[in-house]
């Protein structure tokens, strides 16, 4: 019986001829069948992954070189491109689509081994923080099923949680990726925007995008990071900043960049009312703790915490309204079979029929807040406080290494209980967003276990590009909450 | 209609012109005109989802051309922007567009009509991707969508309502399509849509300072149709309000059949276009390098040209024009004149018989296959009386076109058209001449001075075209006279 531990173990096992990728790979498929009820899934690419693993097993044993990421397995939240696989972005209206091409974070991990498994489930064109917008129904957290595993990314957390695939691709908008880490006990990375291509990458809000990794481990995720990074021809926002061996350099004494020492976080956050008291106590004691090892922790005035998710909603709208527009079933994806009176008719019908709620509740908002006359109250004025954010955030990493906070204010809750009140859905975004709005890395830790027994984290935020330390300080956070 | 004097036109153009580069705007499609539907359709053109635009510099570096052609300010900071709309030939639900911030502005071109010279005012030259094609009528029940042109990268030059007639738009139009075409920016070519342009056409009193309610009119594929199009317009909105009636704000559309214009949509359609920063693309920034290296690699400019024939060359100002009719004919020209100060003959060559040939054949001036040095060496020949105009143009130069590995003066000898001046041989012949015809010699001595001519020609056809008629001339004259 395979038991995954970390990337670094499994592929030695593969080296001593403890196992093979092939038997990996039946493994996973009998985990993923038998969790079947969890709907992490939209699809698993069962024979093709297969075939795929005796390729690499013979590659393997004829002496090939292996790829950083060989017989890795890994999963692909359904707004990711695969070349000749359906993707759709858990929405009825692209019903049938097959995508013609690779993102450009595929074309690396199948370049350096990777195995795909499957598309995972989400919410609809990643809008959503708990999986419950999906046109393919809930998705189910495998520590409670009765609760939700956190979204838009929830199959993929969902499917590392509960061991059906090594590594899963997500995207974190607004916190998609580290929340939905946070729900299921998981490793959950945001990369910096433009760290990684989001060639390929379904747009929800263009500016804020950024393809991000659910692992068991942070050195997992530094792998993987270290394969899907840099920069692009095909996304000019991608950046050409180089790419650093995460990996190799996470534990090592060579690293001379200086240890983070300098942790802030915002207080404003700490006093927020909907913060869950058990989750304040356990993040509280962890800065106790961070100080007891030494750190110098300290608050940073954050005044602006309040505009945050407003700003958030606003341009993110705004964009997706326009990133949706292509959706309109003239060219591929879901088409009316009601007749239209005219062209508008046409769209009305196609786009009606093929978005879900929560989608349509986006783009209105989007069209809305860029229509004149109500533009310069709204997009304008949340540009600015992107704008002032910026500028904030410069001047806090000047006096901080990291800024800490818990991901989300609450733990897991039960599916259906907050669907009556999408504000107070959007308001639990309040940790996650900053990280979006300002461009910076940011990971959630599973360092936590709620009184409720559900998991949780904290979220560790560094600079632009700093994914090294984020990734250094982060494991050393790990460390320090299992003693 | 005398009351037409009481009114002045105003008109403003705007000219969508397709850029020359190789890929579209934002992916690496082929831009080639007249391939198959839908074959230059990338995910990117087609708009896939995940998929993002790259903008290609080529066209950045075009419209900086065009820009810096028409004295505008270069914009260094840009940005494109989003118009959101929907419609089947737009793949993406929205078109990228610097509408918004043009990366040029102001400037002008310059147009030389029967009233003289002046500047037409642009207001901006923008970039912004072009749109697919919808056709309608080669399927009774479906519009047919071809996306090749889609994503295809055009300039949008909008002119101040800077124009007062249709032979002023006339002008512009034929001034910037040359302009756009000297430059390798745009191929210009009206009929296959490379270059488009609507006019934006009001009507008021003289001294009237506000404009009146303005038409678009749209679908002027040629420039004689811009011209009929205003020329209608503006007798329509004049005969309008003389009978009492309002203008109304609307899109027209040109019939070429009868030089007309019908309305396509009364006023403009509520159109909220939710225009916003393209967060696909970073803003990017001119470098003076980038900017100065575009200017550096520009042709000389028509303008400049003109200038240069006109006043140091002292060429008429209409052979200037004619020369700087196409840039392949000043490229000639100025090889020409490396090798020849007498410009005025150089003009004339080309203008005349080089021209006439090219026409003819309906070549490009640059492929004219006799060299430039050559045609300076005939005109050479002809400046050293070795040989006459008529002659070279029309024996030595077809020899030329058919054999250029020889030198002129060494076809002319062999194909025996060196005239001669040596006036034994010419004396011989005017000689003869005057023996065959004494009738006309007696007239010619009574008076009828005008008969030299008709000597001459005897003289020439005797000489088979070899004599020199300057000294046949003088010849004649003394001995008639004797």
């Amino acid at each position: 019986m395979f038991s995954f531990s970390s990337i670094e173990d499994y592929v030695s096992a593969l080296q001593n001829g403890e196992t093979t990728c092939e038997d990996v790979v039946s493994h996973y498929l009998s985990v993923i069948d038998s969790n079947k009820h969890l709907n992490a899934f939209l699809e698993v690419f069962a024979d093709e992954a297969a075939a795929r693993a005796r390729q690499l097993d013979q590659d393997r044993n004829n002496g090939k070189p292996l790829g950083k990421l060989h017989g890795v397995v890994v999963g692909l939240k359904d707004v990711i491109a695969y070349k000749g696989h359906k993707l759709s972005a858990s929405s009825k209206i692209l019903e049938g689509f097959t995508s013609i091409y690779n993102a450009t974070a595929v074309d690396r991990l199948l370049q350096e081994g990777a195995i795909i498994i499957g598309r995972q489930n989400c919410d609809e064109f990643a809008m959503g923080s708990s999986n419950e917008n999906s046109a393919y129904g809930n998705v189910l957290n495998a520590a409670d099923n009765k609760r939700v595993p956190g979204g838009s990314s929830g199959g993929s957390a969902v499917a590392v949680q509960a061991g059906m695939c090594m590594i899963s691709l997500g995207s974190d908008t607004g916190g998609s990726v580290r929340q939905p880490a946070d729900f299921c006990g998981i490793v959950g990375l945001k990369p910096t925007y433009g760290r990684v291509s989001r060639y390929g990458l379904i747009a929800y809000a263009s500016s804020f995008d950024q393809i991000g990794i659910f692992a068991k481990s942070v050195a997992d995720a530094a792998l993987t990071l270290e394969v899907i990074a840099g920069e692009d021809d095909f996304d000019s926002t991608a950046s050409k900043e180089p790419v650093v061996p995460y990996s190799s350099l996470l534990n090592s004494s060579n690293y001379n960049g200086a240890a983070p020492k300098k942790i802030g976080y915002f207080k404003e956050a700490l006093e927020h009312p909907g913060l869950d008291p058990a989750i304040s106590q356990s993040f509280n004691q962890f800065l106790k703790t961070l100080t007891a090892q030494g750190y110098i922790v300290e608050p940073i005035d954050f005044e602006l915490l309040e505009y945050i998710v407003p700003a958030y909603y606003i341009l993110t709208t705004a964009e997706a309204s326009s990133n949706l527009s292509r959706f309109d079933g003239v060219k591929y994806g879901h088409r009316s079979a009601v007749p239209s009176e005219d062209l508008a008719d046409f769209y009305k019908h196609n786009r009606s029929e093929g978005f879900g709620k929560e989608v349509k509740r986006r783009i209105m908002l989007g069209t809305f807040v860029l229509s004149a006359g109500y533009f310069d109250a709204y997009f304008t004025k949340a540009q600015q406080v992107r704008n002032i954010l910026l500028k904030q955030t410069s001047a806090i990493f000047s006096r901080f290494d990291a800024i800490i906070s818990p991901t989300v204010p609450t733990p897991a809750f039960e599916l259906g209980s907050m669907n009556n009140d999408p504000i107070e859905m959007f308001l639990a975004d309040i940790y996650t967003v900053f990280a979006n709005l300002v461009g910076i890395p940011g990971i959630s830790l599973p360092l936590f276990t709620h009184p409720n027994g559900m998991p949780f984290g904290v979220q560790v935020m560094t600079s632009h590009f700093s994914e090294l330390a984020l990734l250094r300080i982060s494991e050393v956070f790990l460390q320090i909450s299992e003693k | 209609m005398s009351y037409h004097d009481k009114y002045e036109a105003v008109i403003g153009l705007e000219v969508h012109a397709q850029l020359m580069t190789q890929s579209k705007l934002f992916s690496g499609d082929s831009t080639a005109f007249g391939a198959e539907p839908n074959t230059h359709v990338s995910p990117i053109t087609l708009g896939h989802p995940g998929t993002l635009p790259k903008t290609n510099k080529e066209a950045v570096e075009l419209a900086i051309r065009i820009g810096l052609a028409c004295n505008c300010h270069i914009e260094r900071y840009n940005y494109f922007a989003r118009k959101n709309y929907f419609y089947p030939d737009l793949p993406k639900g929205y078109q990228v567009s610097q509408h918004t911030t043009p990366i040029c502005k102001g400037g002008h071109v310059t147009i030389r009509t029967a009233s003289g010279v002046r500047n037409v005012q642009l207001n901006r030259i923008h970039m912004e991707e072009d749109a697919g094609k919808s056709i309608h009528d080669i399927d009774d029940n479906n519009t047919c969508v071809d996306y090749n042109r889609a994503g295809v990268a055009l300039v949008e030059i909008v002119t101040e309502p800077d124009l007062s007639s249709a032979d002023e738009a006339y002008h512009y139009v034929t001034e910037l399509r040359k302009l756009v075409r000297w430059l390798g920016v745009c191929d210009g070519n009206m009929e296959e849509g490379s270059l488009r342009c609507d006019a934006n056409v009001s009507v008021r009193l003289k001294g009237e300072t506000k404009l009146g309610t303005k038409v678009e009119v749209k679908n002027l594929n040629s420039i004689r149709n811009v011209k009929k199009a205003i020329e209608f317009e503006i007798d329509r909105m004049i005969n309008v309000i003389e009978q009492g009636g309002t203008i109304t704000q609307q899109t027209r559309s040109f019939d070429a059949s009868n030089d007309t214009t019908f309305a396509i949509r009364d006023k403009e359609e509520a159109n909220d276009y939710r225009y916003f920063p393209e967060p696909d693309l970073p803003p990017f920034r001119l470098t003076e390098t980038f900017i100065n290296d575009i200017k550096d690699a520009m042709p000389a400019l028509p303008e400049e040209l003109y200038t240069l024939y006109h006043q140091q060359y002292g060429l008429s100002e209409y052979d200037a024009a004619q020369l700087c009719l196409e840039k392949e004919t000043t490229d000639y020209f100025n090889e020409v004149v490396k090798f020849t100060t007498n410009y005025k003959a150089a003009s004339n060559w080309i203008n005349g018989p080089v021209r006439q040939y090219v026409n003819e054949h309906k070549i490009a001036m640059d492929s004219f296959a006799v060299k430039p040095q050559q045609l300076a060496e005939v005109m050479q020949l002809i400046d050293e009386g070795k040989i006459n105009f008529s002659v070279a143009s029309s024996k030595l130069l077809p020899a030329l076109l058919a054999d250029g590995s020889k030198a002129p003066i060494q076809l002319a000898t062999e194909l025996n058209l060196i005239q001669v001046s040596d006036s034994n041989e010419i004396e011989n012949w005017v000689a003869e001449v005057i023996a065959k015809m004494p009738e006309k010699v007696a007239e010619y001595k009574k008076g009828k001075k005008g008969l030299i001519g008709l000597f001459v020609g005897e003289v020439k056809k005797a000489s088979k075209g070899k004599a020199d008629p300057k000294v046949v001339t003088t010849l004649l004259e003394q001995k008639l006279s004797g």
